[in-house]
């Protein structure tokens, strides 16, 4: 049985539709992605989920709880790590998790325990007595997630756990993520990087638009992208002008051309590579690298969504 | 026992973080002394110690309180840490309580600290303390719920400082602080009877000076009314303004 069920949530903001009737379950012990560009009502749904925000209609059951109804028994069971960093500046590291602790009924002495342990393995201990408005990015982030899963929840909330954070923190924070996994805990996690799911997973939602437009395991995500094979190949002069001969002495292959010095042998079948460096060496043209290309999920995304993750300013880095 | 624990928690950490800190502390007290002592100098000795006592105690209290606490909610929702209390599994009335409860013990506190300057300059003896105690909860249970309401509606600090200006300046002279209701325009007049302060300020003019309007009970009842309704629409609110 899952143990989180969404059925038909739809959340409006005045006129403005954020998120249009969406379902999906959770299977205990699952790690679940949910997938889209900003804006696209991943905050908003956890919001529904956690009881931050009220839907405007439909289901949600957590645990066998109605979350709707009984929101204050199902967050006795959950942890959640909102998008922002969310704990008290003016209070050290160590008393803002013993203080989030106590909110879940942690008595004193069992809090400071886990206070302890959590500063360590977040590698905060010398930070623990200073305050949290002194901390860094990373730290901070940290930080709101031992406060998250101080409690130890059966069930964690992540919104964008690693945006805006340096590397090195994103790691730590995404084999936290595993471990907690490996401890059986449910978790729901939402995030605009696509490596990052495809990383932690073992399902994902694409969501556009307030819409989930594709459910799956990362496998099955790939399926949908055309099956085939598709090898790069580095030249030393130019084919200009060879595309029909080639497509025509290989039939089963489609050729493009990227630029002057490079061509794309596409193909249902696996490709056979030396007829091909063969014919190439014939016509008097060197071969310096063939490399086979792969689909990446990121192009499952835009094939499927018609949009991209990455925002124009993040393109324009890259 | 877990909503023991809770509650007990945010209670300490706001005294902790906001009411023992140096100008929260400050700004409950020299406003009202100075005050006071702008009345002893302007009256030139015409005036009775004793008879500005009430109207100290009460001023105190809404000073201490109502912004007090409409400004470090209003900051709390601006840092998004009050999201952690709407999201743990505490009900909105515990933590309406465990969040008013911190102001209403400041709010006492402030009371009683002209009383310990009077003790020194005149005989307290003759005020009946059971009614003073009384009405000082009573004041700082609706300034608390009053700047609760205001932080329900203010987005920003300075907002939430406007508005809790807004409110409590016009109370410092609606609600017989310093001039009687009775000498007040008569256009005025209802205003000063739709302001809890008002039935405060009378039980604490009753036990300290031996005058008020009305009785202590009916002036009690009036309080516990205002308590109640307050709390209830701080209660209404926050669900509906709070959980989007
Ligand atoms: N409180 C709100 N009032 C009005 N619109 C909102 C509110 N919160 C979010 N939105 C809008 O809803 C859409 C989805 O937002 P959000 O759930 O935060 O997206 P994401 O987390 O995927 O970036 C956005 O267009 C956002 O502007
Ligand atoms: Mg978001």
């Amino acid at each position: 049985m899952s143990i989180i069920n969404v059925t038909n949530l739809r959340k409006l903001y005045g006129e403005f539709e954020a998120v249009k009737g969406i379902s999906f379950s959770i299977e205990q012990g699952e790690v679940f992605g949910l997938l889209g560009p900003n804006g696209a009502g991943k905050t908003s749904t956890i919001n529904m989920m956690i009881g931050l925000s009220r839907p405007t209609s439909g289901h949600i059951r957590i645990d066998g709880i109605d979350a709707i109804k009984d929101i204050k028994k199902v967050q006795k069971i959950i942890g959640v790590i909102p998008d922002e960093n969310n704990l008290y500046g003016e209070m050290d590291g160590f008393d803002n998790l013993c203080f989030c602790a106590s909110l879940y009924g942690m008595r004193k002495a069992e809090r400071e325990k886990r206070a302890i342990q959590l500063l360590e393995q977040f590698d905060l201990t010398k930070a623990g007595n200073r305050l949290f408005k002194t901390y860094s990015k990373g730290m901070k982030r940290k930080l709101t997630i031992a406060a998250g899963i101080i409690h130890n929840p059966k069930i964690l909330f992540l919104d964008e756990p690693t945006t805006g954070i340096d590397v090195e923190s994103a790691r730590q924070i995404r084999e936290l993520i595993l471990n907690l996994k490996k401890q059986g805990k449910t978790i729901f996690i939402t995030t605009h990087y696509l490596e990052e799911a495809q990383r932690l997973c073992d399902r994902i939602a694409f969501i556009v638009n307030g819409k989930i437009v594709k459910i799956g395991t990362v496998d099955e995500l790939m399926e949908d992208m055309e099956a085939g094979h598709k090898i790069k190949l580095q030249l030393g002069s130019s084919i200009k002008g060879m595309k029909e001969a080639l497509e025509n002495n290989f039939s089963d292959c489609r050729v493009e051309m990227p630029d002057e010095n490079s061509c794309l042998i596409i193909s249902k079948e696996p490709i056979a590579l030396y007829p091909i460096l063969e014919f190439l060496n014939s016509k008097g043209i060197s071969v310096y690298e063939a490399k086979q290309i792969k689909p990446s999920l990121e192009d499952v995304f835009v094939k499927i969504t018609g949009t991209s993750l990455k925002t124009k300013k993040e393109r324009v880095e890259k | 026992m877990e909503t023991a624990i809770a509650f007990w928690n945010i209670l300490r950490k706001d005294i902790k973080n906001y009411y023992l800190k140096p100008p929260n502390i400050s700004w409950g007290i020299i406003f009202p002394l100075s005050w006071t002592l702008m009345q002893l100098i302007r009256s030139q000795g015409n005036i009775e110690i004793i008879d500005l006592l009430p109207g100290l105690m009460a001023m105190s209290v809404l000073f201490g309180t109502t912004s007090m606490l409409a400004v470090t909610i209003t900051f709390e929702r601006r840092g998004r840490s009050f999201d952690r209390l709407l999201i743990a599994p505490i009900s909105v009335s515990t933590l309406v309580l465990a969040k008013i409860l911190g102001a209403i013990i400041f709010g006492i506190i402030n009371a009683f600290i002209p009383v310990v300057f009077a003790a020194f300059f005149i005989n307290l003896s003759g005020i009946n303390w059971a009614a003073v105690v009384i009405a000082v909860i009573l004041i700082a249970a609706t300034c608390a719920l009053l700047g609760l309401l205001i932080a329900i509606s203010a987005k920003e600090v300075f907002e939430a400082q406007t508005f809790s200006n807004f409110f409590r300046f016009p109370m410092l002279f609606l609600c017989g602080l310093f001039i009687p209701i009775e000498k007040l325009p008569a256009v005025l007049k209802p205003i000063s009877f739709c302001l809890p302060l008002t039935y405060g300020t009378d039980i604490l003019n009753g036990a300290i000076t031996g005058s008020s309007i009305f009785n202590a009970v009916f002036n009690i009842f009036i309080m516990l009314v205002f308590v109640v309704l307050l709390f209830y629409l701080c209660h209404k609110n926050i669900r509906k303004k709070w959980i989007l």
